[in-house]
């Protein structure tokens, strides 16, 4: 009660200031509370995400000299030798090749299991999809070290396949494309099924078996009303696992094990083996604005088909 | 007989077909954490199948690995720090994004969310190139700071998804019985979010916890963390010998999962 009582006692002085001068007042108010609320936070991410972003940019106009030494100046020369050596083009080509190779994969093999989950209805229903998500909490390097040993030389694979006679000298699954292709598929799969299912929204048992009642076989039932009312989500689960292939390191780096060469690993070879700080800048730059380009074309696109 | 055949379910053997397509694909998604639960345990000298026999000498060996209890020291400290860190910026924030109206609202909320959009190696490199000049490579603060990046997105959406499903009419009260603004934040609103925030925080702390790239570029030869050190033994072989303590990082990230899973849900938490 005594809470009650004290705001009448200021209130008296208040009464006589215009409402609007009051509104003012509390809007003021309002700005210092939010204001002070993001500041915190707006700090730590120019630290931490900003000023390093920045900073790299005008590191990729540097000029880098032998031994790590950069020269400071004002030059597009770091961005000439990727552009022009075909070395870069074909490193280029392959980092958009294995995205787009991971992407459909990732596709076709977690669609059934994002179909499966939003058609059940199981009683184990939250476990199987908390099972399907949960390995996305789970650190690439291990998921990348299990699977070199299930590939590997004297991996799980070949040593099945040899005890049954099947093959005699062991399958190359390992230190090239095909090994990161496997594990990058497996590794990006709880990340489309969660945006397949995020997508599937439209999609409901009664359509489907209204469409079976009318006539429609299994497979057309499937062609005609599931496919499509499942697109949007298998696009935004295709662009998701895109961007992230072209842009993953760990796992080329340690199932490539040296002879798979996209960008990220370049970048990491252009820092730590030749201390060419620029020019991993560079290509640092031309990885982002990649990245970026595709991420606006497919917003593009999702608000035309929106709209 | 129209009638029966509606009712009754005729046998549709394309059914069974697709449940053991699905059961083959979540083999397929296990299969790497499988199989280093079953390598752990093998008493196989080298890497190799099938598992001889069975034996707990490689979780035996790890407290005498050296650089793998640095590595995890190192890695706790980080995670830790990161977590509270990033709470103390990532809640408030939230707060004034969720609570509040203001001009580019919904800018500010991108700009927070952005750093999940950005391909860890190129933050890694910007990182590593402005915290060389300032002293900060191979230090704790350097890694935390590099941290706080990739893990502010998690507080902030779990953080907003549990206030924008919370009532606000217990704050209005609070505040008309005149109750000050930071009360109101810790004995009403705080606690009807308790499960967003909690969410947020631990996989903040996975996530700091498992991350390697940064790691590596800011600090790998001054202060390595677990998973950096990890990756260079893998990278140099990939034997019995880091199967246990796979396992135990497996083990750490499934009572992550499943705090998640009880406070607030896996799937609304991470999407």
């Amino acid at each position: 009660m005594t809470a009650l009582q004290t705001p009448p006692a200021t209130a008296g002085s208040r009464r006589e200031l215009q409402p609007g001068v009051l509104e003012a007042a509390a809007n003021k108010r309002r700005k210092r509370t939010y204001l002070a609320l993001l500041i915190p936070g707006i700090l730590g991410l120019l630290v931490s995400f900003v000023f390093p972003l920045l900073y790299m940019v005008r590191m990729s106009f540097n000029e880098g000299a032998p031994d790590g030494v950069v020269i400071n100046t004002f030059t597009f020369d770091t961005y000439i030798k990727p552009l022009t050596d075909p070395y870069y083009w074909q490193v280029t080509f392959n980092t958009f090749k294995m995205g787009l190779t991971v992407g459909v994969l990732c596709l076709i093999v977690s669609y059934p299991i994002a179909l499966f989950l939003v058609r059940s209805t199981s009683r184990f229903k939250g476990l199987l999809l908390a099972i399907a998500i949960a390995p996305l909490l789970t650190s690439a390097v291990v998921r990348t070290y299990g699977w070199m040993v299930i590939l590997g030389t004297n991996g799980l694979v070949n040593t099945s396949l040899e005890s049954m006679g099947l093959i005699s000298t062991p399958l190359k699954l390992t230190n090239n494309m095909t090994g990161v292709t496997i594990g990058l598929v497996e590794i990006f799969m709880p990340y489309a099924i969660l945006a397949m299912i995020s997508g599937f929204g439209r999609l409901s048992p009664q359509l489907e078996e209204a469409a079976g009642s009318l006539g429609a076989s299994k497979f057309q039932v499937f062609m005609r009303v599931t496919l499509p009312l499942s697109l949007p989500g298998v696009f935004t689960a295709f662009l998701l696992v895109f961007v992230m292939s072209i842009s993953t390191f760990i796992t080329p780096r340690l199932l490539g094990g040296g002879s798979v060469q996209v960008l990220a690993t370049e970048i990491y070879d252009q820092t730590t083996g030749l201390l060419n700080w620029p020019f991993a800048a560079a290509l640092s730059v031309i990885l982002l604005v990649l990245f970026g380009t595709i991420i606006a074309v497919y917003q593009r696109i999702v608000k035309k088909i929106g709209g | 007989m129209s009638d029966v055949r509606l009712f009754k379910p005729r046998f549709n053997p394309a059914k069974p077909v697709f449940n053991i397509i699905v059961f083959l694909l979540y083999l397929f998604l296990l299969a790497p954490l499988i199989i280093v639960f079953v390598v752990s345990f093998a008493s196989n000298q080298y890497l190799s199948f099938p598992p001889e026999g069975f034996t707990l000498k490689w979780y035996q060996a790890l407290p005498s690995e050296t650089i793998f209890v640095d590595g995890m020291k190192v890695s706790l400290i980080v995670a830790l720090l990161v977590t509270v860190v990033v709470l103390a910026i990532g809640v408030p924030a939230a707060l004034a994004l969720q609570r509040f109206e203001f001009k580019s609202k919904a800018a500010f909320e991108s700009f927070f969310l952005s750093p999940l959009l950005t391909p860890s190696i190129v933050l890694a490199l910007g990182m590593v190139l402005l915290f060389g000049p300032l002293n900060l490579t191979n230090t704790y603060a350097g890694i935390i700071i590099g941290h706080v990046a990739i893990t502010i997105p998690f507080v902030i959406r779990t953080t907003i998804m549990s206030l924008a499903t919370a009532d606000t009419s217990c704050e209005d009260a609070a505040r008309i019985l005149g109750a000050g603004p930071w009360t109101v934040f810790r004995r009403v609103t705080l606690p009807i979010i308790r499960p967003g925030v909690i969410a947020g925080g631990v996989i903040a702390f996975i996530v700091s916890f498992d991350e390697a790239v940064i790691s590596l570029f800011v600090a790998e030869s001054g202060l390595p963390t677990l998973p950096v050190q990890v990756l260079r033994y893998v990278e140099n072989s990939a034997d019995a010998a880091v199967a246990a303590l796979s396992v135990i990082l497996i083990l750490i990230s499934l009572a992550v999962v499943i705090v998640v899973e009880r406070v607030m849900g896996l799937r609304k938490a991470l999407n």
